[in-house]
């Protein structure tokens, strides 16, 4: 996508770049690391986002139109004898009420890019990501084309809410395909990824309906990320994680990336969307508004929403 | 910005048009699409590649119905012995209502042992179903999370039962022991009876997975259905003995025997359990009549009585002709049948 401008986008970031003031001395992430200077930043990205414009398409989203059916919306459930009459004559309730949620969204994502979908609450960033999952039927004439099936990691509950924290990762990674064998080599590189048993031993004995919202989101995390997704949707699965686990999940964003996968990140974070992301789609009312350079379209709506 | 913005708000920014992907203006997403051999997201398979996805994750549907055993009752206090309690309860409350109060076993040799086999064998099925109902709607969040083919979860609802089902035989060897059977060959067939039943359940638990899935009055008004559904299958009473002395229509009768847990529960009670001798069923005549008031002195009375009793012995263990041949049918036919239906909606669980 407007790969060929890639390079005008570069050199705006830059001097845009040089607002961020960085110092003589690098700055340290959150697991103690140096971070990149903002021109190497930069130059590897620009580098990437090349790159990926020659890389076969993983996502095609082709003039997409969600539109959502909401039941019962102004007088509650109907009458009983109503409802009865409607089950039997297969007739649609007459208090449906549309919501015209994305409106002919189109693009194209490839391999090794990482994508950021922001904008305001119910602006359809969310209805997107359950769309490319496939969650969400589109409207005949549009449609979504996927390489592989995507995965989507959402902010809702455990996964499996009744049992521990360790069959939580047993069953997800059997659920995701993997072998026993593999599952239980995996075992132990998950569990150290998540870090859960650094804030309590026990805790993965536990079932996983007693976990903190912030626990449950780094299990389920480490969990779909043992495995090397095509397209990974990540619809705020880490808003409510730690800084640190922060910083982790996003280096394994970025791995994924590498690995030829097609990341798409929803955040209100926007720091978390310029760490991460090399392009950003900025949605508004179903609509795309801006679509480029992570930085530039950053910039755009950080500006917009300061008005 | 705020989410109470109303719709209709212009967005006052200059906006550079968006770029097009080259190749998309080119080809188009459809084109696209074809060139790169990218698939609709969230389609269903074809049935056998998604038979075959099923079967790979099979060690997914074990585990999974295994740690969901375990975990059922670890609130619990008294936590596992539950699994041996809940059924032996079960067949205690029956048993009081029916063998006790209402007196039902007359006719029945065995009456508990009857009842055990009846009880657990409907019970499999219907929690089966009752769990199958539920398993789309329970497990949202898995099943927007990982992609697995969404049969793995009626499946393993299928599988939980069947677990709990071999608790529930294991009080049936006790019983069958207990109450003076002995040990047979016989008994083996059991094995691939209850493989039978398994498939037709596991087709039943698909079915209303489904039906479930959209409409989630299902879950309400199943138990209703099924508790209808016990009540005609024989499980408290002989079959028999309802056919034989209530003048039904034909068509009833072959309804009543051929449906399918009553078919089913006949012929394990068959592997299990033996039709008690003449001698002794003319041993509990004589010891009736000498009982009754007044007493019964007839001989003639008496053999009749022993006859009536023996026929109830037989009666009651009858199962339908054709009956190995009919369980094949019901299985395969509801098995496939709902394994078909289920994976029609496959692209629609967990939509919404």
């Amino acid at each position: 996508m407007a790969e060929n401008t890639a390079v005008a986008d570069g050199v705006a970031v830059q001097g845009d770049g040089e607002n961020g003031g960085e110092g003589e001395t690098p700055e340290l992430d959150a697991l103690g690391r140096p971070k990149p200077s903002r021109a190497e930043v930069l130059e590897r990205r620009a580098k990437r986002r090349t790159a990926a414009e020659s890389n076969p398409p993983t996502v095609v989203v082709d003039d997409l139109n969600i539109i959502y059916k909401i039941h019962g919306a102004g007088t509650g459930r109907g009458s009983a004898t109503g409802a009865l009459s409607r089950i039997v004559s297969r007739r649609t309730a007459p208090t449906i009420r549309e919501v015209h949620a994305l409106r002919g969204v189109s693009f194209v994502a490839r391999r090794g890019e990482s994508i950021g979908l922001i904008g305001r609450n119910g602006s359809g960033k969310s209805t997107l990501l359950g769309a490319i999952a496939g969650l969400l039927p589109p409207e005949p004439g549009g449609g979504v084309f996927t390489d592989g099936q995507p995965s989507l990691l959402g902010v809702n509950a455990a996964l499996m809410p009744d049992l521990p924290g360790e069959r939580n990762v047993i069953v997800g990674c059997l659920a995701m395909g993997m072998s026993k064998a593999e599952a239980r080599r995996r075992y132990q590189s998950i569990v150290d990824f998540s870090g859960i048993e650094e804030a309590n031993k026990h805790a993965l004995s536990l079932p996983m309906k007693a976990y903190s919202s912030g626990m449950a989101a780094r299990l389920r995390f480490s969990i779909a990320a043992a495995r090397d997704h095509d397209v990974l949707l990540i619809d705020e699965a880490l808003a409510t994680g730690d800084a640190k686990f922060q910083a982790r999940s996003e280096d394994r964003i970025r791995e994924m990336r590498e690995n030829a996968g097609t990341v798409f990140l929803v955040s209100h974070s926007m720091q978390s969307v310029r760490d991460t992301c090399d392009r950003a789609i900025w949605l508004d009312q179903g609509k795309i508004l801006m679509d480029g350079d992570v930085d530039e379209i950053a910039d755009e709506y950080e500006a917009w929403s300061k008005r | 910005m705020s989410d109470s913005a109303p719709v209709g708000i212009v967005v006052e920014v200059d906006l550079p048009p968006l770029p097009v992907d080259p190749e998309y203006a080119e080809v188009g997403g459809r084109g696209m699409a074809a060139k790169y051999n990218l698939k609709q997201s969230g389609a269903r398979p074809p049935l056998f590649e998604y038979a075959r996805l099923l079967w790979a994750r099979r060690h997914f549907i074990i585990t999974y119905a295994t740690s969901i055993n375990r975990a059922l009752y670890s609130g619990a206090k008294l936590g596992q012995v539950w699994q041996l309690l809940t059924p032996i309860l079960n067949v205690a409350v029956y048993y009081f209502v029916f063998g006790f109060l209402l007196g039902t076993n007359r006719g029945v040799p065995d009456f508990i042992l009857f009842l055990v086999i009846g009880v657990f064998l409907f019970n499999f099925l219907q929690t089966a179903m009752v769990f199958g109902s539920r398993s789309i709607s329970d497990n949202l969040v898995l099943i927007r999370a990982l992609h697995f083919p969404r049969a793995s979860l009626p499946l393993a609802a299928t599988v939980i039962q069947l677990q709990q089902l071999a608790f529930s035989m294991v009080i049936v060897l006790i019983v069958a022991l207990g109450t003076g059977q002995s040990l047979s060959w016989k008994w083996f067939l059991i094995f691939p009876v209850l493989c039978l039943q398994t498939m037709f359940n596991a087709g039943c638990a698909m079915l209303v997975a489904r039906m479930g899935s959209v409409l989630t009055d299902t879950s309400q008004l199943l138990p209703f259905i099924l508790r209808t559904w016990m009540y005609v299958s024989g499980v408290i009473y002989s079959i028999y003995s309802v056919i034989s002395s209530h003048n039904l229509a034909t068509w009833m009768k072959y309804v009543l025997q051929y449906n399918p847990p009553a078919v089913f529960i006949s012929v394990v009670r068959n592997c299990i359990m033996t039709v008690p001798s003449k001698a002794s069923a003319t041993a509990s005549a004589v010891a009736a009549a000498a009982k009754a008031n007044p007493p019964v002195t007839s001989a003639a009375q008496i053999a009749k009585n022993a006859q009536t009793t023996y026929n109830g012995y037989v009666g009651s263990l009858a199962s339908p002709s054709h009956a190995w041949i009919a369980m094949i049918l019901w299985a395969v036919l509801v098995g496939v049948g709902g394994f078909v239906y289920f994976w029609k909606a496959e692209e629609q669980y967990g939509r919404g």
